[in-house]
């Protein structure tokens, strides 16, 4: 029947205070905390309710980058998910690595294992590009429903009720699709100790973006990452007219 | 009213003092006005399962409490350096005698290290015993010390003090580590070995035989409401059962201080001491660093009836990064004071300042530990389990050194328990194994003989002349005989006990962060990474909700808003009528476990959180 993709990425925890590496070119990652992308989890859970309503027989967890991505793939495998996917990629080509890359993996995989859907997260915390759901269905040519806080399954359709700035949208897609999961699709289920435990006996595949026909080179280059600069307090007025003087003052008006 | 030129000058000192004290004295309608008004309706604050059970609350009829289990040979609660030890240590000499062994280990914090917090000053004893190549296996020791400061301070100056050889806090042959990255590399050489290594997930309860030997543990249930009600997505937590369970909780545990009761471990001691340790790390200027530089301060800002002091470490690890931090001992007397605030005072001395002058401050920590050493050992066996660690607290109050110990500690636990637990019949009355060689192996080791000739050092810091008179005493009764006297000093008894009434005391008037050097509460917290889970019972459970105003707030003014170094206690005023109420920031906790130990009412019960919540620190 059918078989779902779910993207899985491996981010800075949203809690832990970021620091800019000395030399500027990046974030120090090393020993620092990390943990799934909370739309990812949003994702899975939504792949595997699916499964529970059987809708869709198999749910997949994809996830590139270096070893230790591992982890969050297990994570996935904890909350439900039948397999998973490791996609080895590191060294420069991680550094490198953006939204581009990884639709035309997920492309890519979505034909090689004939996926009807491809959840995604709507966008990952490190770099809020909001871009992999969206080049992933333009480079299929597939539907996309993105930012979705409601998923049905009517038959060969999907409803999906999008979260926009007028307010919801409600639309129909045919499968296959790309979904993107936002914030309010459901509430993720705990990855309990019994279930990473069954989930160190499923298996995850290794392979490599150039088994899958798919180049890594990026056409972006981070020049320098910076601090937000440093907000400087605020001066309190007393009257309009003084509001006005200072606002002259500094060239405003 | 006393005119002072009529009298000596020993009178005119008295009428001065007493009038002071006075003047400190409020009067007494204060304190019955704000007792009248605790009587006022207070908004429940805690709804942990542990205070109301959860087979009498009617929300939680039918709802499926049945859980998971799994079996083990051995369980280790805790991946610090004696859990991490303990397990390496079974599977080498499972690996060497070619027997099968399921060691499992659980740890509350999200990865291995993420709740480790220390100076450090590793000795590698233990190190050398466990792994002798450790080297090789690129264990984290990047910093070997060159060279050891004490200093005396004053508020402008500072005294030196030779670090003659001998004395305990002499450093020659230590190494500086991270303590976090360490016990990570300690982790990947466990996992290496075949340890079930579950980080994430917090032993919140103790399983126990018919025969009330323990069975083993269960892990923390997910998905409670902050109100104790069931969410949707809840979850039983699992049950790990085992031959031997290790407790290696750490300093104060929580699980720990509930065997203590079940089996009476603790009739042939002192109760355990502590002190509050807090942390930071910088990258400093260049060219004030000196990697392997150990310096070590008493005194200012603290007086001498205060236990407590300070250190700094430069690291060798690329970058010019210092560790520096503050030690309160918990068995202060003044409520006012505040150990958070102290430590970033200290910072400002001329003598740290002009280190840290133009670096940034990158992290920041806080945790209890063990000051009662030799005196305050409790017994370490009974039926299905043993403590090993910090938690029964093997560390070197004077040397300020607990991981070499607490290593070993595990090693000898794990040396005992293995051919117990891989023969063919343990012969055993109960059925989780009794270990006892465990014990009598302690006190064979090194451990004992380290502890031993160091346990007169703290109590002799309970004189009148405090610090001047411990360091007198370290002097002439460690630094030359040895520790060989024939007594043994006590302690003060409970740190609970030892705060004097607000009102007999003076509040300290402490300086306003510069936001350069010294820093504010929160955005120390936030630099800790700590977060908890927002929807669930705070953790930091009350056995009786109404004890905080009505005692800790009108005798001690209190004292748990100052020492909890996350903010996490605030007395805010109530939204109707009059009165204060107590309100408890459970996700800014960072599980030092403080406010457990130094609650004057002894009313706060520390439980443990869903896991993987708590500090995220990195390498601290």
């Amino acid at each position: 029947m059918s078989r779902v993709l779910v993207g899985v990425k491996r981010v800075i925890d949203y809690a832990v205070k970021i620091r800019v590496k000395p030399d500027h070119s990046g974030v120090v990652t090393d020993g620092v905390k990390h943990s799934m992308n909370p739309f990812c989890e949003i994702a899975v859970e939504e792949a595997v309710k699916l499964k529970e309503k059987k809708f869709i027989k198999e749910v997949v967890a994809v996830s590139c980058g270096p070893t230790q991505v591992t982890e969050t793939i297990r994570t996935a495998l904890a909350m439900g998910c039948d397999r998973g996917i490791h996609v080895e990629v590191s060294g420069k080509d991680y550094e490198a690595m953006g939204p581009l890359q990884i639709a035309k993996i997920f492309a890519a995989l979505a034909k090689k294992e004939e996926a009807s859907l491809v959840i995604l997260g709507k966008q990952a915390i490190d770099d809020d590009c909001n871009q992999t759901g969206q080049m992933t269905a333009a480079l299929l040519d597939w539907p996309q429903g993105t930012f979705a806080s409601e998923v049905t399954i009517d038959g060969e359709k999907v409803k999906v009720v999008r979260e926009i700035d007028g307010g919801l949208e409600t639309i129909k897609i045919s499968m296959p699709a790309v979904l993107t999961a936002d914030l309010r699709l459901n509430t993720p289920r705990y990855a309990t100790l019994p279930n990473i435990m069954k989930a160190k006996k499923k298996k995850i595949a290794n392979m490599k973006p150039a088994d899958l026909g798919v180049d890594m080179v990026s056409r972006v280059e981070v020049l320098r990452v910076d601090e937000p600069p440093t907000r400087l307090a605020g001066v309190k007025v007393e009257t309009v007219d003084d509001l006005v003087a200072k606002l002259k003052a500094n060239g405003t008006i | 009213m006393f005119p002072a030129s009529r009298y000596s000058i020993q009178a005119q000192r008295c009428i001065r003092a007493l009038k002071t004290v006075q003047a400190e004295h409020a009067p007494p309608q204060h304190y019955t006005w704000r007792r009248n008004c605790s009587s006022a309706v207070m908004p429940r604050i805690t709804s942990h399962y542990t205070i109301f059970p959860r087979d009498k609350d009617p929300r939680w009829e039918g709802v499926e409490m049945e859980r998971f289990a799994d079996e083990a040979d051995v369980v280790i609660v805790g991946g610090g350096p004696a859990g991490l030890s303990a397990a390496i240590r079974l599977k080498q000499l499972a690996k060497e005698q070619e027997k099968e062994l399921r060691v499992c280990l659980v740890e509350k914090a999200s990865q291995i290290g993420a709740h480790t917090l220390s100076g450090a000053c590793l000795e590698p004893s233990a190190l050398n015993e466990l792994f002798p190549d450790w080297k090789e296996r690129g264990a984290p020791l990047n910093t070997p010390v060159t060279e050891d400061l004490f200093s005396i301070l004053t508020e402008k100056y500072r005294i030196p003090v030779p670090m003659l050889p001998g004395l305990p806090m002499n450093n020659h042959g230590n190494y500086i580590v991270r303590l976090g990255h360490f016990v990570h590399w300690l982790g990947e050489q466990a996992e290496e070995l075949g340890v079930e290594i579950y980080p994430g997930y917090a032993a919140a309860e103790v399983l126990f035989h018919e025969d009330g030997s323990v069975k083993g543990i269960a892990t923390n249930d997910v998905g409670i409401a902050k109100d104790g009600s069931p969410k949707d997505v809840f979850e039983r937590g699992m049950e790990l059962h085992a031959k031997v369970t290790l407790f290696g909780e750490g300093c104060h545990g929580h699980l720990a201080k509930q065997l203590y009761r079940q089996f009476n471990l603790r009739e042939n001691c002192e109760p355990q001491t502590y002190a509050i340790g807090l942390k930071e790390l910088w990258v400093i200027d260049e060219k004030k660093w000196r990697p392997g530089r150990v310096e070590h301060s008493v005194g200012w800002p603290l007086n001498r009836n205060t236990y407590g002091g300070s250190f700094l470490y430069h690291l060798n690890e690329g970058e010019p990064l210092v560790a520096l931090g503050f030690v309160v001992g918990l068995d202060y007397t003044n409520p006012y004071l505040s150990p958070f605030r102290e430590f970033q005072r200290w910072k400002h001395h001329p003598f740290v300042a002009k280190t840290l002058e133009g670096g940034d401050r990158i992290a920041y920590g806080a945790r209890a530990l063990n000051e009662g050493g030799y005196q305050c050992l409790p017994k370490v066996t009974f039926p299905g389990g043993m403590l090993i660690g910090c938690s029964p607290g093997f560390m070197n109050v004077p040397k300020i050194k607990g991981t070499h110990t607490a290593m070993k500690s595990g090693m000898l636990a794990a040396e005992a328990i293995f051919p117990k637990v891989t023969a063919e019949d343990p012969a055993s009355e109960t059925a989780g194994l009794h270990i006892p060689e465990y014990e009598d192996n302690l006190k064979k080791s090194w451990i004992w003989k380290e502890l031993y000739a160091v346990r007169n050092i703290r109590p002799s810091f309970h004189n009148y002349f405090g610090l001047y008179g411990g360091m007198v005493y370290t002097g002439v009764f460690y630094w030359i005989l040895r520790g060989k006297e024939p007594w043994t000093l006590k302690h003060a008894g409970l740190d609970s006990a030892q705060l004097k009434p607000a009102k007999e005391c003076t509040p300290i008037e402490y300086p306003k962060p510069d936001g350069k050097l010294s820093f504010d509460l929160l955005s120390s917290v936030a630099l800790s990474g700590t977060n908890h889970e927002g929807d669930q019972p705070p953790h930091l459970t009350l056995k009786d909700d109404s004890i905080p105003v009505a005692n800790n707030l009108a005798i001690y003014d209190g004292p748990e808003q100052r020492f909890c170094p996350a903010g996490v206690y605030e007395y805010v005023p109530l939204e109707t009528g009059e009165g204060m109420r107590l309100q408890i920031n459970a996700q800014n906790c960072v599980h030092c476990k403080t406010c457990d130990i130094k609650d004057p009412s002894q009313n706060i019960n520390w439980v443990v959180p869903e896991g993987s919540g708590g500090p995220a620190y990195n390498g601290l």
